[in-house]
């Protein structure tokens, strides 16, 4: 990929990941966000935060599906901007919910599963978003590799947390758990290396 | 009774206008009764049903206040976010699905151990005295409301039944009417949607057969036209839109148990120490206010109703 095709998926991805914080912030001025505002927020920016966090999985996948290396540049802004909205998920949830009252979001967590895997994601999140300075990829080098496989085992937990969040199974959290399932077999070693070598004897194959 | 103290009005209500005040003192006659579960329908202590015309945004009467605190919850939140499955699993959305819900020719079928099986039609029900009854309304997914109800107590309607002996049971059904409820179509539960009490419980003065709400008779999305409401359970015990009620030996299944049997208990008595397997039951999100409350032992009502699970292990039967 050349400077020319990344330009602008580069734009599509800084634009469309201000757009839904644009809207939900609208929509909140405005007093559309029905009966439950902080819950629907709340929701909202988790929603989000899933969003981009599957996303930000996509371009080691088209790597290793289409063999387009410069496709990995995107994950970092991409999974930079999922910690954003699940920072901003967090922020809603322990200021605007709980208003910071300590002891009721310590009995909170403490008490639901929910919460317990939401917050361990977040955490990895967090180690991720601070181990993305340009400078730390370089130096920590296989370590960051191993660091960085987490973000998988966070997004499970995100999508349990998800799952977990209603008394049903609803359709848009297991579409996300089904997502991340898809994201992670192609990452298997067996299957990522079965599929670079179809690439390869298709591209030798004379037409 | 409590005794009303005129200094408990908090200042905020202060700028209240008249009219405003007079139905709260009358929402505050019909508070009274909560407060006199002893002897809970004398005709003294009974408002006309007419005479109510709780507006929303009508402070909590002060005898009522301590229990439920701050004020109403607005009807258009009380009318705007709903759990009514079988038009769909978006709470906001019930409203609108539910708008043409036909509501008149209704029946209740009252049957099992009785001694005299009745259909009541709604002229029957509205011939009960009603009262009315200011309740907070639990749900399971930790937020509450507080709702003015229109209604009778549900012992009312049993005792012309006459269980028998044997019934130790009170089995409730939801109609299921797939051309008029959407969300029977989706397969989260097992329709009808069914329910049930322990006869004890049916029987006690709080279990309210409840026909309206703000004065007027029930919005579809609330359950009309005749709906439970048992205050100190989870709001998924407070069936709505009844066909059928019946009196029996066993303990019936409730949909939520037959769908999650380690996560909804039949008791579903409202508990901050037990929490759900999922989520916490410590405190609840405040309908309508934005704010967070510390969720009570029985939602408030542990004096009425504790001695009920006397000697019971809460965190067992949850």
């Amino acid at each position: 990929m050349d400077r020319k095709t990344a330009r602008p998926i580069a734009l599509v991805i800084h634009v469309g990941a201000w757009i839904p914080l644009a809207t939900l912030a609208w929509m909140a001025w405005q007093g559309h966000l029905g009966p439950v505002p902080v819950a629907v927020a709340t929701r909202l920016l988790g929603r989000y935060a899933l969003t981009l966090l599957l996303l930000s999985l996509v371009p080691t996948a088209v790597r290793i599906i289409f063999g387009l290396h410069a496709a990995v540049r995107f994950r970092r802004p991409l999974g930079l901007y999922a910690f954003f909205y699940a920072m901003l998920h967090v922020l809603a949830f322990v200021g605007l919910d709980y208003r910071l009252a300590l002891d009721l979001i310590i009995v909170a967590v403490l008490q639901s599963r929910r919460e317990l895997v939401g917050l361990a994601a977040f955490a990895i999140l967090m180690v991720l978003a601070l181990t993305s300075i340009p400078g730390l990829v370089k130096r920590l080098g296989k370590t960051w590799k191993r660091i960085h496989l987490s973000v998988y085992l966070a997004a499970s937990l995100v999508v349990l947390h998800a799952i977990w969040n209603y008394k049903e199974l609803r359709a848009w959290p297991l579409f996300a758990g089904a997502a991340l399932i898809l994201l992670l077999i192609v990452r298997l070693p067996p299957v990522s290396s079965q599929l670079r070598r179809w690439r390869r004897s298709e591209a030798k194959r004379p037409s | 009774m409590k005794k009303i103290d005129p200094g408990r009005i908090t200042p905020e209500h202060i700028y209240l206008n008249r009219r405003q005040l007079i139905t709260g003192m009358g929402a505050l006659a019909a508070a009274s009764l909560l407060g006199a579960c002893a002897s809970p329908r004398g005709p003294e202590a009974t408002p006309s049903a007419g005479a109510t015309s709780t507006s929303p945004g009508t402070p909590i009467p002060t005898g009522e206040s301590e229990r439920l605190g701050g004020r109403l919850t607005p009807l258009e939140d009380v009318a705007g976010y709903n759990n009514f499955y079988e038009f769909t699993l978006s709470k906001t959305k019930v409203a609108e699905l539910a708008e043409d819900f036909e509501t008149s020719p209704w029946q209740v079928e009252v049957g099992g151990m009785v001694r005299n099986p009745t259909v009541f039609g709604l002229q029957d029900i509205g011939a009960f005295e009603q009262e009315e009854r200011i309740y907070r309304m639990r749900c399971v997914e930790a937020w509450s409301m507080v709702i003015p109800w229109r209604g009778f107590p549900l012992s009312a309607l049993l005792e012309t039944v006459e269980p028998t002996a044997e019934a130790k049971f009170v089995r409730f059904e939801t109609l299921a009417d797939p051309t008029q409820m959407p969300g029977l179509k989706s397969n989260v539960l097992d329709w009808p949607y069914v329910e049930g009490l322990r006869v004890d419980e049916a029987m006690h003065d709080l279990t309210l057969l409840a026909t309206g709400l703000y004065g007027k008779d029930l919005p579809p999305q609330n359950g009309a036209p005749v709906r439970l409401v048992v205050p100190w359970k989870y709001g998924f015990k407070s069936i709505k839109s009844i066909v059928k009620i019946e009196l029996m030996a066993e303990m019936p299944v409730s949909s939520w148990m037959e769908a999650g049997p380690n996560e909804y208990g039949f008791y579903a008595n409202v508990n901050p120490d037990v929490p759900h397997p999922r989520w916490s039951q410590a405190t609840e999100r405040v309908i309508g206010t934005g704010e967070r409350r510390k969720t009570e032992l029985f939602n408030g009502y542990q004096e009425e109703v504790a001695h009920l699970y006397e000697g019971m292990d809460l965190e067992e039967n949850f």
